[in-house]
């Protein structure tokens, strides 16, 4: 027994050493995010010494650094993911919760095309995709997010209709012999009950529209909107002549908020993942 | 599902109906953006890939001229066979390295769950963040040996390993938890009894017991190195270039996603054979997915 014991203590610290170098490369970029920009390319892996520290200054640059206000895109990350999640939560399960119930032909149609546009790479429509988001006018920040609602229906749509279908009939029967009409059913009856898939899929898209690079890219027009891995990717293609110092504190100002995004919603990212995967 | 089909009959006029008329409430908003966001160019773009275009409005019909191109394109062969084998070289590390992690963590040692933490964080950075990091640190270490990571294909092959391992375990091992934990208990209590050792219980009840979490962990991360794009293109962008007798260029650390992007950005002209090539990565995509689900549905009948 107290062998087994000093064996579980050593594979804490075993785990505690492996933890350390597992973070690394992010505490590398940290201390690096307050270097002078010429050390980090000589001496990537040297702490601050007095020569080299500069505090805050790189995290001032870091706002400007490439000709474009990192503001900005952090102002666009925010409103396409913020706007993209909302509308695919709202409409993809007023749109599962339809294709359960009524359960005709078209609707069964819509869905099974649903779940093909799962398999299908973005590769294969991206240059298509882009020019009829140009046609249509949806290549600005705030129309964007009908794109994303259309090429991302398919996850949403899927994980939504294997959840309404084990739910119970009986309440929205109830509620029909009361007279209440389908809207109505839907968000005061329905749209409660579909809370714990509503969290795993809206963390699902959060992530993915955060983080997304290539639809943006090609969608938006590049010299106006730059969400931050657009804006990061410019920095990354004029490697060398930009200041590296600041591209760290940039890297910084973007994990940052993934972070805290991680450590209050830990359990539902989890969660989330753990439903996405399934799917495969 | 009889059961389903059954009382949705009984409930047609008193439920089914009435959501029928709120049809363009309902669904239409979501179907209208998914033939914008999805089908239409979908199927536009399979036309297009029998098409010479530069543009969608100059598009001209050639039949099967772009797959020819397509399969003689030296890079684009050698961008599958680099694909295949960063595909697989990291299914097989990512699983590993999971299942180990996982097996450690459920063994109830101190700090299970900060360690779970730190492992599944990578996973929340997006890959164009995640290459800049990993080219920052690489490149550090290799300006000591007087290299870089796109000089030396080798070193973008490992280089891209590392950075895939890193992302991808952490997400992996929440699966491989959420299988283990469903190991009972008893079972492991009566091999102990029967006096089987730890590799006896791993190999013959933990194991077959969390063989669906495999299956899972397999094809994620199979589909998820046959898609890769924006680790590939920070990290590397394909360099080094080596160049063919007859002029052709070879980026030796390109993978099948940034082939096709390249092939539809750098020049125009050859926008058909990209548009080709998209709809054969699709198709490749697409086996792996019917692959799987025919791998699932048979441990279904198994269990």
């Amino acid at each position: 027994m107290k062998k087994q014991k000093l064996g579980k203590n050593l594979l804490s610290l075993l785990f505690v050493i492996i933890c350390i170098i597992y973070m690394m490369p992010i505490v590398v970029v940290g201390y690096n995010s307050f270097k002078e920009n010429g050390s980090i390319n000589t001496d990537t892996f040297a702490l601050p010494n007095e020569q080299t520290f500069m505090g805050w200054q790189n995290y001032v640059n870091g706002m400007t650094v490439g000709d474009y206000p990192f503001l900005n895109s952090v102002w666009y990350s925010f409103v396409i993911t913020i706007l993209s999640a909302a509308l695919i939560l709202i409409c993809t399960s007023m749109a599962a919760w339809y294709i359960s119930r009524v359960d005709d032909i078209f609707s069964r149609i819509v869905y099974y095309l649903c779940v093909f546009s799962m398999i299908v790479p973005f590769q294969m429509v991206m240059f298509t995709l882009a020019k009829t988001a140009n046609v249509t006018g949806l290549n600005t920040p705030y129309t964007i997010p009908v794109i994303y609602l259309g090429f991302g229906a398919g996850l949403a749509v899927f994980m939504f209709v294997g959840f309404v279908k084990g739910m119970p009939l009986a309440i929205e029967e109830a509620a029909a012999i009361d007279g209440c009409g389908p809207l109505r059913t839907f968000f005061s009856m329905v749209f409660p009950m579909l809370k714990p898939i509503f969290i795993s899929v809206g963390v699902l898209e959060i992530m993915w529209v955060w983080n997304d690079y290539l639809l943006p890219y090609l969608v938006l027009d590049r010299t106006m909107y730059r969400t931050i891995p657009i804006h990061i990717q410019y920095l990354q293609g004029s490697y060398g002549h930009v200041d590296l110092g600041a591209v760290m504190a940039l890297i910084m100002m973007s994990i940052v908020p993934i972070v805290i995004f991680y450590l209050t919603c830990q359990k539902y990212i989890v969660s989330g993942v753990m439903a996405g995967a399934v799917k495969g | 599902m009889k059961k389903q089909r059954s009382s949705a009959a009984v409930n047609s006029s008193l439920i089914r109906r009435p959501i029928q008329r709120m049809f363009p409430i309902f669904l239409l908003p979501t179907f209208l953006a998914f033939c914008i966001g999805f089908l239409w160019p979908f199927l536009h773009g399979i036309y297009l890939s029998f098409c010479k275009f530069t543009i969608t409005s100059n598009a001209k019909w050639i039949g099967f001229d772009n797959y020819v191109k397509a399969f003689q394109d030296p890079g684009f062969l050698h961008a599958f066979w680099y694909t295949a084998l960063v595909a697989v070289t990291s299914l097989v590390i990512i699983n590993l390295g999971a299942f180990a992690v996982a097996y450690a963590l459920t063994r109830g040692i101190k700090g299970s769950n900060v360690f779970r933490g730190v492992f599944f964080m990578p996973n929340l950075i997006g890959g164009i963040v995640l290459g800049y990091i990993w080219s920052t640190i690489f490149d550090g270490f290799l300006a000591k040996y007087g290299t870089s990571i796109v000089l030396d294909s080798r070193l973008g092959y490992w280089g891209l390993m590392i950075m895939l391992s890193w992302q991808q375990i952490g997400y992996m091992m929440i699966i491989y938890i959420a299988g283990l934990q469903s190991v009972s208990e008893d079972m492991l209590e009566a091999a102990q009894i029967d006096g089987a050792n730890g590799w006896h219980t791993l190999w013959h009840i933990t194991i077959p017991t969390v063989m669906p979490s495999i299956t899972i962990c397999t094809f994620l991360s199979l589909t998820n190195g046959f898609k890769l794009f924006d680790q590939n293109l920070v990290l590397t962008g394909g360099q080094p270039f080596t160049f063919q007798a007859d002029g052709t260029v070879i980026r030796t650390t390109e993978m099948l996603a940034l082939n096709i992007y390249n092939t539809f950005y750098l020049n125009s002209k050859s926008r058909g054979v990209g548009q080709a090539k998209a709809v054969l990565f699709f198709i490749l995509v697409a086996a792996i997915a019917l692959i799987q689900l025919r791998a699932t549905k048979s441990k279904e009948v198994q269990q």
